[in-house]
């Protein structure tokens, strides 16, 4: 009787420390805590001046929004209605936090007390260049940080071409419209 | 010499035995009661953090789950954000606040937050956000109102069998992929054809791939 209920419990508190070496592996999950390093990081950071395979990022155009060192006026890549659309996500979800979702820069944490920033629909920005729109994502204006690492370069772009859109639907006159919506909108108006 | 046993002594051995497996079986019972509780899957209770981060308050402000969790459409895991990301706004709103001194320290430092997981699936079972995220499952429908969290809790007790309530029948859960970052997102009355024609349409699943399959999660 002795060996059998020994023999049980042996066996049950082997199944559970088994059953917890399953449960936690001697492997790291993301962002997991370290023993091993000294900064407690599992994800360790690169090394200073490391190039990871393919992120030679030389075409200063795309990932720097820049031609010979100057403000590119081009998008690196065509804008299609994908590209607006995706602009338009990431805009709402990353920049209309403070600069509002028609861009008056009236967001909820500018409500809140963060400085606000400029109006996109000043003259100012209305005249400059998509390049130096990205570089103000890329590299931060003023108070303003940097989104470079919630920002991919592509985004960044979209991000660009949809302030851009949003400039012009906030200065549009009813000659921008097509033939065919006006008279829609005019009805819709009454 | 006189009997050890009297006769009502048969009687009480039968009724031992009887009383032995009654009790060893409850005992499972038990055990198994217990294994379920909220308690020991943590549910409902929110877990201790180095800052008593509010997702109630953030996400009502209208920050979306993706300005800090930035990676969970294109990643196995959501991103627990860094305090770079905190810092966004915090360099200026509650730039004095006591609770958010040691966000401060570790900008300062460098040194990381040290966060508390609250879903901590097994090792030894694989699971990627981005795929849900991207098919059309709701953050809500696994992680709860959040936004009526001040402290995060965990909503679900994250069984196998929770789990495959959903991968059986994915119809029930599925939703608009516009739709699966809405909080506020109601389950219309035709949500089960809706969910047919989403599956379909999203390419869930087909006969040389299906949910319920092992390899999907355990591999």
């Amino acid at each position: 009787m002795i060996c059998l209920v020994s023999g049980s419990l042996l066996l049950f508190g082997n199944g559970c420390e088994l059953r917890k070496r399953m449960y936690d592996q001697p492997k790291y999950e993301p962002l997991e805590q370290s023993d091993f390093f000294g900064d407690a990081r599992s994800a360790r950071a690169l090394v200073e001046g490391t190039v990871p395979r393919g992120h030679l990022n030389e075409d200063m155009h795309l990932y720097e929004g820049k031609i010979n060192g100057a403000f590119a006026d081009t998008v690196p890549f065509p804008i299609t209605k994908e590209v607006l659309k995706r602009g338009q996500n990431r805009y709402n979800i990353y920049c209309a936090v403070c600069h509002d979702r028609a861009g008056y820069g009236n967001g909820m944490i500018v409500q809140r007390g963060f400085k606000r920033p400029s109006s996109y629909h000043i003259d100012r920005l209305r005249k400059e260049k998509p390049g130096y729109l990205y570089d103000v994502i890329n590299r931060g204006f003023g108070s303003m940080p940097s989104y470079s690492h919630q920002l991919n370069p592509e985004d960044r772009w979209a991000v660009v071409a949809y302030i851009r859109a949003l400039q012009l639907s906030q200065s549009a006159t009813l000659e921008d419209v097509p033939k065919q919506e006006r008279e829609k909108l005019l009805t819709e108006k009454q | 010499m006189a009997q050890v046993f009297r006769p009502s002594a048969n009687t009480i051995a039968k009724a031992s035995i009887f009383f032995l497996m009654v009790l060893t079986i409850a005992g499972l019972c038990g055990l198994d009661l217990i294994h379920r509780s909220p308690y020991v899957r943590y549910t409902h209770r929110p877990k201790e953090q180095p800052v008593p981060f509010s997702h109630k308050h953030h996400v009502n402000m209208g920050i979306d789950c993706r300005y800090c969790h930035t990676t969970v459409e294109e990643s196995a895991s959501a991103n627990i954000p860094s305090t770079r990301i905190c810092m966004n706004c915090h360099s200026t709103i509650w730039k004095d606040s006591p609770m958010l001194e040691p966000v401060r320290e570790s900008w300062q430092t460098g040194k990381s937050l040290e966060w508390n997981r609250v879903h901590d699936l097994p090792d030894f079972v694989y699971f990627n956000h981005s795929i849900h995220i991207n098919k059309g499952i709701g953050c809500v429908t696994c992680h709860g109102p959040v936004d009526e969290m001040p402290l995060v809790h965990r909503e679900k007790p994250l069984f196998m069998k929770w789990c495959l309530e959903c991968h059986k029948a994915p119809e029930k859960f599925i939703r608009p992929q516009e739709e699966v970052f809405n909080m506020d997102y109601k389950e219309p009355k035709n949500q089960l054809e809706l969910g047919r024609k989403l599956v379909k349409e999203y390419h869930v699943q087909n006969e040389n791939n299906r949910l319920t399959d092992c390899w999907i999660c355990h591999r």
